[in-house]
């Protein structure tokens, strides 16, 4: 068994591709989707928890790869700044999974990249704009 | 026999290495150890710390003259406003000024991304800053235009002229309502979602000296990450706040007017912030120094979060409308541990004032005064205290008719 959180991106010519069906019925994946959206530039963006054995998975990987999408692990979307950080905490208690989070008696924050489901409420939490994301099709700026 | 001694004799230790130096975090675990008469006998200075947005904040500058002279009308530093209304080519750069490009709240909550604050940051990051200066033109002062840009080190003087910092005890906020307010204490969440602090508490320099009794004018300080002093006390002052029978103030009190100059400073301790749906601002670093004079003092700095209380102000409501009262108090030792308790409600916390930061500060001006290059300054004159009989006003707010001079 494998679980893991990815991120996808569909180029505009198959956002309109059923792709989410073929995970679920060709490779017997589940699929727990957690956000999906498109730019007006028509690319889209799906980020989702997938699970199944670990061959159907690659096997998935590599299908989806060829039909011309970008996956990535969910981890890398959100970057933590830490050298604008002034650890403050005014995010730890925005961030809906503890993701960000206060670390006592340090009274220093911590990002567990492992737990962020890429809400992107933090981006704007933040006074010092510590928290970035790669994704340039956010809703957030 | 009790402890007494002098700021000279303290300096005169630290020009010889001989000063016992501790942070106000530091000494509590000794006062609580050896006693309060051991600890006067054996430490001489005490550092302080805060690292929170300070909105009453800015920059007074000379540019230096053009060729030809201009007296700058209107001035915008990066696109940001810089009031003009000074002699030829003086400005005061505000840490909340905003450009007039940017969309402010019409697009709810506006983000304010790069405001005063932001400028004042990158001047000290010494990066290279636009000017865009427009003017009447006189006969002295022929100019009418110019765009050009500088750098911190090209111009004649950048002095950080603070109104007020510092102070002294602050409002927990939370929100009542049921939608999400963005305030200058961050986003509140409705229903009471979180409770927002904005004070260092027992590294904070006022708790260390609550009824002003060494920090005066003149006072030199740990400023922006490079040498300030005390100017004078801070707008809003309000020494008369109620206070315990320690003299720690119940609510906001004291406040200090800061200054130094900005070319001595770091980007990291003078940090452009930008607070969703309010606006932009600046986090200032302060750290003060206090001389153990006496058993008094020492007892003063042994203040601990526990001892400490805040209280807790709806913004919904009774802030933004000045409807007096409060949800009742808190101490910062349980707005630090993550959860406070208001009205049987259990709430969690987050702070806007850095208490990491503050701690950094305060070990800096330890480190600055144990190595000889910071010594204390006794104050030219004191602060105006809980006796100065001061109370604070509200504006009037008449109509036009009721005007009394006509």
């Amino acid at each position: 068994m494998i679980k893991q959180k990815v991120v996808l991106r569909f180029p505009p010519h198959i956002v309109e591709q059923p792709t989410i069906y073929h995970l679920i019925k060709d490779f017997d994946l589940m699929v727990n989707i957690l956000r999906a959206d498109i730019n007006p530039k028509k690319e889209g963006r799906l980020m989702m928890e997938l699970s199944g054995s670990e061959i159907n998975y690659q096997r998935a990987v590599e299908w989806l790869k060829e039909q011309g999408l970008q996956i990535m692990n969910l981890e890398q979307q959100i970057i933590w700044r830490s050298d604008l950080c002034t650890h403050c905490g005014a995010c730890t208690v925005i961030c809906p999974t503890e993701a960000l989070m206060f670390e006592r008696p340090d009274m220093t924050v911590r990002f567990a990249e492992e737990k962020c489901i890429v809400c992107e409420l933090c981006l704007r939490a933040c006074p010092a704009r510590a928290m970035e994301t790669l994704v340039e099709n956010t809703n957030s700026r | 026999m009790k402890v007494k001694r002098s700021i000279e004799e303290i300096n005169e230790k630290i020009k010889n290495g001989k000063a016992v130096v501790l942070t106000a975090e530091e000494v509590i675990g000794v006062v609580k150890d050896k006693g309060l008469e051991q600890t006067t006998a054996s430490v001489d200075v005490v550092t302080t710390g805060t690292f929170g947005p300070m909105c009453s904040s800015g920059v007074f500058m000379n540019l230096g003259h053009p060729q030809p002279r201009m007296k700058f009308g209107e001035a915008y530093l990066n696109g940001v406003p810089a009031y003009a209304g000074l002699a030829a080519v003086d400005l005061y750069l505000g840490a909340t000024a905003i450009p007039p490009t940017d969309p402010g709240n019409r697009n709810y909550p506006g983000d304010f991304i790069y405001g005063g604050g932001h400028v004042i940051e990158d001047l000290v990051a010494g990066k290279e800053i636009r000017l865009e200066a427009s003017s009447y033109g006189t006969d002295c002062y022929p100019l009418k235009r110019i765009e050009t840009s500088f750098r911190l080190s090209e111009i004649n003087e950048a002095t950080l002229y603070n109104p007020r910092n510092a102070y002294q005890n602050y409002n927990v906020a939370v929100n009542s309502g049921e939608k999400t307010i963005y305030t200058y204490m961050g986003i509140l969440k409705p229903g009471m979602g979180n409770a927002n602090y904005s004070s260092a508490g027992q590294l904070s320099p006022l708790f260390n000296d609550p009824l002003l009794k060494t920090i005066g004018i003149g006072t030199r300080i740990f400023l922006g990450g490079g040498i300030g002093y005390v100017a004078w006390h801070g707008t809003q002052h309000n020494p008369s706040a109620a206070r315990d029978e320690k003299g720690v103030p119940k609510g906001p009190a004291a406040t200090l007017a800061l200054t130094g100059d900005l070319k001595q400073m770091k980007p990291c301790w003078l940090r452009g912030l930008s607070f969703l749906g309010y606006g932009a601002t600046m986090q200032v670093g302060v750290g003060i120094p206090i001389p153990i004079l006496n058993e008094e003092i020492m007892g003063f700095c042994a203040v601990r979060d526990e001892d400490i209380f805040a209280p807790v102000v709806d913004y919904r409501s009774a802030y933004p409308f000045r409807e007096s009262g409060n949800l009742g108090l808190v101490s910062y030792a349980d707005l630090k541990s993550g959860s406070v308790t208001v009205q049987g409600k259990n709430i969690p916390t987050a702070s806007l004032s850095s208490y990491a930061g503050a701690r950094e500060i305060a070990a800096n001006l330890k480190e600055w005064i144990e190595a000889g290059r910071f010594t204390l300054s006794a104050p030219a004159a004191p602060l105006p205290s809980v006796d100065a009989g001061i109370s604070l006003n509200a504006l009037p707010q008449r109509d036009p008719e009721e005007q009394e001079d006509k």
